[in-house]
């Protein structure tokens, strides 16, 4: 047996108890065969006792006693399958405003989302949400399930209206792909298996659909960008002045020979050499995790960025960014806090929030300056030494950063550089 | 033309180097929990590749629970010596002996969660801030909602539901004197992954993966090892099989499967196939419906 050179792919689920976010999952996952025996066999135990019909699907995907008593998802849990064509992660978060936070948190690593829309209901607020956070966090993909299609009798026009309602608030939303696909996930059409129900239908099956979108050029390949986690130094016989710095290339290509900067000090060097494990390499490509050494011995530590001369990030103090509260605890007014931006971390204060989001109605609301658990808003920050940063747009790695509240040590806020 | 993309096994390979090399970064005195499991076996060679040519900048830990598979003793030491690291062990027995537990009683009686307690006496005893562990979320439901950097109140507690969002790959690895976290590198393997990878990089893990001819007797729906440790019934009867082990835990507790796999080929062969989760031969599992949820709260791994 060979290993496959097959891709990963990260996707979200977003949604909420009653939209059969649950269902879906576990439909993907029934159908791809991912469920084991013993998994099943617990499952249809438990729904047996609990006098449901047949298997729960949704039951897959419950993780933690309090969910499982409550009915409801509170946090994010992954889910892994594979299929002959790709291995995928799931990230599936609850969908209910007060779990925005989740949200973010699931959709930060995705590659696509996957937003399921109730066909009885059509597109409602929490559409709106879904789409907005995965519009926010720059998800490259997205694919709205219109769900339940059995119980209005796979209607093709019902659907055409809600893939229309749909096209309405895409315009205030920065999503490059959208597809939309007609589901039963209780009933299984369209999931893995083409719906003969719906023959109208001309696309493919979700299933199909993740196995295929293309994901090799969703990762920047412009921008050479090589946050050092830790330098390498074996204080060995063999290797007495070997120096190397470890990270990962977060986004473009490094060559052998390439004339470089280390940032912020501004020195430049030529890479000697690309090192992983006993192996010499020509090149390295995002998300490679190397260790680089240099021709000249200048100095390079932690939270320093490896960089091409002609091609380097911004250096900025101040700047505007989009944050998402994850904090019970309300911001402070002109709040410090540490800032984690790739390796690197600084102390930083919030100087202003300019505007919040209504992520229902996606107004914005420059009278409200509080910044509470869940909400989104635009923020001035600064930090006592300046940052190297790309737009988030541009570089997801490079135009992250997260809050942390030195009292608790908590995460409080993810930001994104505008 | 060059492919300016990695496969799903590469790309999991540098996720765990990055968050291997994070710990490093950001903690004072990390260590590998290291079981002698293939978990745990990937995870230190992960280290190895993550720090070449330098040794890797963690001390293996080994919570012994004195019910040990001899060969999984043998290939520990082995492994220590090879990597020059540090071996640190951690002994059940001794908190017995020191009355900090008590043995549970019975026939199924096991020493699975008595390691929590050592494990955490260590951890304070060698002020040790980072625990680096081989859990994979799709091991188990409790896990699937692990964090890679997972914190731990000053009692070695994990609270589910208070947990410190992890975004993009920005960890948080800051805590309080008394705390410390559990990292996870391999979080988002499979078992599938973990075994295309050893046979990927031709890894040496020990004997006992491998089918062999044991005595056995048939126990919770699997083959439990003879042993000086186990206590067998009247109705219990001893048998011959060839077997090999899943999944290494105490020897009391860990259940055999029949098999024919041999070599890595036929153990990546087999597992494909097969249609029972590993954990699903661990009796220590099967106590209610949330008991992984439980210890996991309490401490364990």
């Amino acid at each position: 047996m060979e290993i496959s050179n097959n891709q990963l792919l990260r996707f979200t689920t977003a949604g909420s108890v009653d939209d059969g976010k649950s269902t879906l999952i576990g439909r993907l996952l029934y159908d791809s065969k991912s469920i084991f025996e013993d998994q099943l066999e617990s499952i249809e135990a438990t729904s047996k006792r609990r006098g449901h019909e047949g298997v729960d699907l949704a039951l897959f995907t419950d993780g933690l006693r309090d969910e499982r008593e409550q009915g409801i998802t509170i946090d994010v849990a992954y889910r892994y399958f594979a299929t002959p064509k790709r291995k995928f992660i799931i990230a599936d978060t609850p969908g209910h405003i007060q779990y925005t936070r989740n949200m973010v948190t699931g959709a930060s690593t995705a590659n696509a989302a996957i937003i399921l829309i109730d066909a009885r209901n059509g597109v409602v607020e929490q559409t709106k949400r879904h789409s907005y956070i995965a519009s926010l966090l720059q998800i490259p993909h997205v694919i709205v399930c219109v769900n339940k299609m059995d119980l209005v009798n796979y209607d093709e026009e019902a659907y055409n209206s809600i893939v229309s309602q749909y096209e309405s608030i895409l315009s205030k939303m920065a999503i490059k792909d959208v597809r939309f696909i007609p589901i039963s996930a209780l009933n299984g059409d369209n999931v893995v298996e083409r719906s003969e129900n719906m023959n109208w239908f001309m696309g493919a099956p979700l299933l199909a659909t993740l196995e295929t979108l293309h994901i090799s050029s969703d990762l920047n390949k412009i921008d050479a960008r090589f946050p050092v986690q830790t330098v390498i130094r074996p204080q060995t016989e063999a290797y007495h002045d070997y120096r190397a710095y470890a990270g990962r290339l977060e986004s473009g290509i490094l060559r052998k020979g390439d004339e470089v900067t280390a940032l912020p000090s501004g020195f430049s060097s030529k890479i000697k050499s690309i090192v992983v494990y006993e192996k010499e390499l020509d090149e390295a490509f995002a998300p490679m995790s190397v260790s680089i050494t240099l021709e000249d011995d200048i100095d390079i530590s932690r939270g320093d960025m490896i960089v091409r001369i002609n091609n380097q990030p911004k250096k900025v103090q101040e700047f505007d960014a989009m944050i998402c509260w994850l904090s019970s605890a309300q911001a402070r007014p002109r709040g410090k806090y540490s800032i984690r931006h790739t390796t690197n971390e600084q102390k930083s204060m919030i100087v202003e929030s300019v505007y919040k989001i209504d992520i229902n109605t996606l107004e914005r609301n420059t009278d409200d300056q509080t910044i509470s658990m869940n909400d989104i808003c635009r923020i001035k920050i600064k930090t006592t030494k300046p940052l190297m940063v790309d737009e988030y747009r541009d570089n997801r790695a490079t135009g992250s950063f997260i809050l942390i509240d030195d009292s608790t040590n908590e995460t409080v806020a993810a930001g994104m550089i505008i | 033309m060059t492919k300016y993309y990695l496969n799903y096994i590469e790309e999991l390979e540098s996720e765990a180097i990055f968050v291997l090399r994070e710990v490093a970064a950001q903690f004072q005195n990390p260590v590998i929990l290291f079981s002698g499991g293939k978990d745990s076996i990937v995870v230190t060679h992960l280290a190895k590749k993550a720090f070449y040519p330098a040794k890797i900048p963690f001390a293996l830990l080994h919570v012994d629970t004195g019910h040990n598979f001899p060969e999984t003793i043998l290939f520990r030491d082995q492994l220590v010596k090879e990597l020059g690291a540090t071996l640190l062990v951690g002994s059940v027995q001794k908190s017995i002996d020191e009355g900090r537990v008590s043995e549970e009683k019975g026939k199924n009686a096991s020493r699975n969660i008595l390691q929590i307690t050592t494990l955490l006496d260590t951890i304070e005893e060698l002020q040790i801030d980072c625990a680096i562990g081989g859990g994979r979320r799709d091991e188990e439901k409790a896990r699937a909602k692990e964090r890679f950097f997972s914190h731990r109140d000053d009692f070695g507690q994990w609270d589910p539901k208070n947990q410190r969002a992890e975004l993009w790959n920005l960890f948080n690895g800051k805590y309080f004197p008394g705390e410390h976290f559990r990292a996870f590198p391999i979080s988002n393997w499979t078992e599938m992954d973990v075994w295309n990878y050893i046979l990927k990089e031709k890894i040496a893990i020990p004997s006992l993966y491998f089918a062999h001819e044991r005595e056995v007797i048939w126990r919770n729906n699997s083959w439990i090892p003879v042993s000086e440790h186990l206590q067998i019934d009247s109705e219990e009867s001893i048998a011959k099989k060839i077997i090999r082990f899943r999944t290494l835990g105490d020897i009391t507790i860990t259940g055999g499967i029949e098999s024919e796999a041999d070599t890595l080929e036929k153990i990546v062969e087999e597992v494909a196939a097969m249609r029972q989760t590993e954990r699903g031969n661990r009796a220590d599992d099967k106590r209610s419906e949330s008991s992984m949820e439980d210890r996991k709260r309490e401490g364990y791994f």
